[in-house]
């Protein structure tokens, strides 16, 4: 039996496989379908210092392969988080993966000493959002302002801080080395390429928003490529997302250069994608002979 | 409960243009159906997303859905034949609470937003009320189910164009029964559904109303599909169609 155990920065995860922030909730709803506590982890919706109301409706638009999304960070705000839905993720043996934003450096710095305080088990700190108008993806696209931010923000960091990167950037070995000279315990990588459709009826968007993310299998290659290229630039454990829909793209993440993984669209297909998954890695460890999920992460061979 | 449920396509029927019926051996979802409720099915491979289909009506581990081709995914829907599986889950959402209508509730449908009131006209003839169904339609050809409302209560079939039963909308009907009416049921386009909730609420009857928007996850995590509400404050809040509603309390709705 393949040994699935992963350390992400002193945190031992049961197994390599998370829910991305923003695709599950808080994890009630899937967890009419399976049992929460086969997740290595679950990453949690996006919160914000208060509530968030996030944008008017249509807020998804399907592409070929993928979805955009401008949800726009709906979610009750980290009090409310900390009261009402820790207690609920607590009863289930995985790890919880507290994802927060901010408008300003301050209110990151708030964030993370509030969260830190609570029973959670790693923050996320999301600098790339591209569906609110202050914050989110304008801190995690120019080096220097993702130096700032994480700086403040690991001072006031008392547990594993990872760092979530956008993707829509020209360098992303150069973010990547600047949130780890700020002192990212771990990057996780790539949120939501911007994209947008049009309504060629009405010649309107088809977002309220305009733009949106892109996510699922459409943007796999692309996230395979910038978890290669960020596991060659800095030296701290990745969160490969982007895209993963079976256990044959988590080994593929993995090669690439992810100690661990997080599903999230491919819920909206198959709301027990994360337990087919895992049997589907299971299953290639034990047939490939891979003893250890470990001797994958960053096992690509490129010949020279 | 909802559930995943490899389905067998027990029965699957044209019934006009780009209009089917289409009966699920659904055993699981058919045990927890309520009227109002979704199915979220998995429509190929080529298709990312499921689509969400409303429940025309159930009995004894079977489940119909009427549905129109409007995409990909339902012209993939469209080529299943009887005897093959679909992945469904389900049954989905909040729906009509039928009880909350009263002894004379009036049900409403407007095109392809007719099937899932078939379900409520049975479940409120069933428990003694004496429902009435209003079904509007664009014209002749997009006429469903009407022989099904017969069966079960008196039945009003309006054409906007007048090519068949009576010329207008549904809304000219409501207004001659709503004297008589103890609740209002909708289902149907947005422009319809409020026209439907004003006349309600001049009328001072319970209206409930089922929302239609782009739908993700299906189950409440995703938050896609966001329906402006009225706050308690009288500021803008958002629900979900997947789990707070389809079926909102039209006074709620933030028109």
């Amino acid at each position: 039996m393949a040994d699935l155990h992963v350390d992400f920065c002193g945190v031992p995860l049961k197994n390599p496989i998370t829910t991305a922030s923003g695709t599950f909730g808080f994890g009630h709803e899937y967890g009419a379908f399976f049992d929460l506590s086969l997740l290595g982890g679950i990453g949690v919706k996006g919160l914000t210092p208060s509530e968030r109301l996030g944008n008017p409706a249509p807020r998804i638009a399907e592409t070929p392969s993928g979805i955009l999304n401008c949800v726009g960070l709906q979610n009750p705000g980290i009090d409310r988080f900390i009261t009402e839905q820790i207690p609920f993720l607590r009863q289930h043996d995985t790890k919880i993966i507290a994802n927060v934003s901010g408008n300003t450096v301050e209110e990151y710095e708030g964030m993370v000493e509030k969260i830190s305080d609570a029973d959670v088990d790693l923050i996320e700190m999301n600098i790339s959002c591209p569906n609110v108008k202050c914050g989110g993806m304008a801190f995690g696209t120019q080096p220097g302002m993702v130096e700032e931010v994480v700086t403040a923000a690991k001072a006031k960091a008392k547990k594993p801080l990872i760092v979530k990167l956008s993707p829509n950037v020209t360098d992303i070995a150069e973010i990547a080395r600047a949130a780890v000279s700020a002192g990212a315990d771990a990057l996780s990588l790539i949120n939501t390429l911007l994209g947008m459709r049009i309504d060629i009826q009405t010649r309107r968007p088809i977002l309220s928003n305009v733009m949106g993310g892109l996510s699922g299998p459409a943007v796999f290659p692309v996230a395979v490529r910038m978890v290669y290229q960020v596991r060659k630039a800095v030296n701290v454990p990745i969160l490969g997302m982007g895209g993963i829909r079976t256990g044959h793209d988590i080994v593929e993440m993995l090669l690439a250069g992810a100690d661990a993984v997080a599903i999230g669209t491919a819920l909206f297909a198959d709301p027990t994608a994360p337990v087919k998954a895992l049997a589907e890695l299971t299953d290639w460890m034990d047939a490939h002979g891979v003893k250890s999920v470990r001797e994958l992460s960053g096992a690509v061979e490129v010949l020279a | 409960m909802s559930i995943q449920e490899i389905c067998r396509v027990a029965e699957h029927t044209q019934l006009g243009e780009g209009l089917y019926s289409m009966t699920l051996e659904a055993p699981g979802i058919a045990a927890a159906a309520q009227c109002g409720q979704f199915v979220h099915i998995a429509c190929g491979a080529g298709n990312l997303l499921r689509r969400p289909i409303s429940i025309c009506t159930w009995q004894e581990g079977l489940v119909r859905l009427v549905y129109q081709v409007k995409g990909e995914g339902t012209k993939w829907l469209r080529t299943r034949r009887v005897g093959d599986a679909l992945d469904v889950l389900g049954p989905l959402g909040h729906g009509f609470d039928i009880a909350a209508l009263g002894a004379k509730p009036v049900l409403i449908g407007g095109g392809i937003g007719v099937p899932p009131m078939l379900a409520c006209a049975q479940r409120a003839a069933g428990t003694g009320a004496s429902p009435r169904a209003v079904l509007g339609f664009r014209s002749k050809a997009a006429v469903i189910l009407e022989g099904d409302f017969r069966a079960v209560c008196p039945t009003f079939v309006t054409t906007d164009d007048g090519s068949y039963a009576r010329g207008g909308f549904v809304t000219d009907v409501l207004r001659e029964l709503a004297a008589d009416a103890t609740g209002v049921a909708a289902c149907g386009p947005r422009p319809m559904l409020r026209a439907v909730a004003a006349i309600a609420g001049e009328a001072s009857l319970p209206c409930y109303v089922s929302m239609e928007e782009r739908m993700g996850c299906g189950i409440g995590a995703c938050l896609v599909c966001a329906c402006a509400l009225k706050a308690a404050d009288g500021e803008t809040r958002y629900g979900h169609v997947c789990k707070d509603g389809p079926v909102f309390n039209a006074e709620e709705v933030m028109w």
